[in-house]
């Protein structure tokens, strides 16, 4: 082997590491808050009879889903630092870019997690719809008493995916110079020559948080499905 | 701040004296993003098969190596997976091979390692379609080609295989669609494909809205075509008498 590796600054960057990690899991958390709430309310109104609603969903989520996430990103970086100094008179000078990066992912998550959701509310028995409204519910609170909580249950494993698959592309805001976990580890290895050890231990960081989420997704699964079996 | 529109600025000349148009540069983008796509995706594909098949045969061994392969590719980001491929392993392999990568042009290094590291990647999600796929089919016709007196490569090849991969197109639909929008990551290791254009005209141009309009219609016609054409194929290979469709 060719290669003498040598660890020894990863310990004192630690601490910038952890900073970043907390970049990466802040924009994971927003987009995963947003994308749910923003992706539940796409979903019903892609499902909706009155056609202009569904057509907006359907557009939003088809454009959205049609465009690579680093090129979504690159939008963002470009028109929202350009509206916020416009609208809330910021000085072109303030960093927005995490700003940015949160409201970029958490519009372009919204369009996942909208597929998801609507698979959920359709994985719902139709019976369900038509027994509710029979019970003299409106179909709005049919939606919210009846479908969606049942949705939402079939569709936890699917979320928590997302959610995996979401964490990891949170290393793209790299485009922007952010510093998030990867960002960091890139620049400590770029500034002490030891850009190899560096990106194999992010690559071995990623590799476990993720690994052990989707063990517990795993178990989730397996969890329902016993659960569902036994009614 | 008001912005000023120039959609000519496509027909403009780059001035670097080769006489071609920015807009000659987008479509250059165009075909690099489409030839690093499909290069990846035929290596995934041939990948993703052997590696969706061996997790489904008996040996337990070949299992464990099959999920290992997976679940690594799986829960290491694109991103990081790719500046691996280009920096580091030149580094790690035998000093005469990583010394002979270093000396080829920069765009060859770049391509090489974006096609194998797209490839590698979604390799990885085919062959989870590819199992699904095997796995849906009743567990009665992998015993029933054995009782016959195929051996188990016979049993995949002649009877599992050839209605697996009938079953596994629509799903892959989407991991083909995958591949194009993933290939904008290789811009970050400089590779000139489509998004990486459209940053160059925005820093010749001072034309971003132009540029990353034109960029994005792109992805969506790429977009477009790719489900056009992976549905030819689906309505060729369906299955008759399966759902779905």
């Amino acid at each position: 082997m060719a290669y003498e590796f040598d660890w020894s600054s990863i310990p004192g960057a630690l601490p910038f590491l952890l900073e970043g990690l907390g970049v990466s899991l802040k924009i994971t958390v927003t987009a995963l808050v947003v994308g749910m709430v923003w992706g539940t309310v796409l979903a019903v109104m892609r499902l909706s009879p009155i056609a202009p609603l569904r057509w907006f969903a359907a557009g939003y989520v088809n454009l959205f889903r049609a465009v690579p996430l680093v090129m979504v990103l690159l939008w963002f970086f470009l028109v929202i630092p350009q509206l916020l100094t416009q609208w809330l008179g910021l000085s072109p000078a303030t960093d927005v870019r995490l700003t940015s990066a949160l409201i970029g992912f958490a519009l372009f998550e919204s369009a996942y997690y909208a597929e998801i959701v609507r698979a959920g509310i359709q994985s719902v028995p139709k019976g369900q719809m038509a027994a509710a409204t029979a019970l003299g519910l409106s179909r709005g609170q049919a939606m919210r008493l009846v479908i969606l909580p049942q949705a939402l249950r079939n569709m936890v494993p699917l979320l928590l995916t997302q959610a995996i698959v979401l964490f990891q592309d949170t290393s793209l805001v790299y485009v922007s110079a952010l510093a998030d976990f990867f960002g960091a580890a890139y620049k400590v290895g770029d500034r002490d020559g030891r850009l190899v050890e560096m990106l194999l231990f992010a690559g071995a960081v990623y590799f476990v948080l993720c690994f052990s989420l989707s063990r517990l997704v795993q178990r989730l699964q397996a969890r329902s499905a016993a659960h569902a079996a036994a009614l | 701040m008001s912005y000023t529109w120039n959609w000519a600025v496509f027909a403009q000349d780059t001035s670097m004296g080769d006489g071609s148009t920015y807009g000659a540069w987008m479509l250059a983008g165009l075909k690099m993003t489409v030839t690093v796509s499909l290069s990846a995706w035929v290596l995934a594909l041939a990948l993703g098969c052997l590696v969706g098949v061996l997790r489904t045969v008996p040996s337990k061994g070949w299992r464990g190596v099959a999920t290992a392969y997976v679940e690594v590719l799986r829960n290491i980001p694109l991103l990081v997976q790719l500046f691996i491929w280009y920096f580091i392993v030149p580094e790690l392999l035998p000093k005469a091979w990583g010394d002979a990568i270093k000396q080829m042009p920069p765009d060859v290094q770049q391509m090489g390692a974006a096609i194998v590291c797209l490839g590698l990647f979604t390799s990885a999600r085919v062959s989870e379609q590819v199992r699904a796929g095997i796995q849906s089919l009743p567990i009665g016709q992998t015993r029933a080609a054995l009782a016959l007196g195929l051996t188990l490569p016979q049993a995949y090849r002649l009877v599992l295989l050839p209605m697996a991969f009938r079953l596994v197109v629509p799903p892959l639909t989407s991991e083909f669609l995958n591949i194009f929008k993933n290939s904008a990551v290789c811009s970050t290791i400089g590779l000139m494909e489509l998004a990486a254009q459209g940053r160059q005209l925005v820093d010749y141009t001072a034309q971003p809205y132009e540029a990353f309009i034109a960029v994005t219609l792109m992805y969506m016609l790429i977009n477009v075509v790719v489900m056009g054409l992976m549905w030819l194929v689906e309505r060729k290979v369906r299955v008759p008498g399966y759902m779905g469709q």
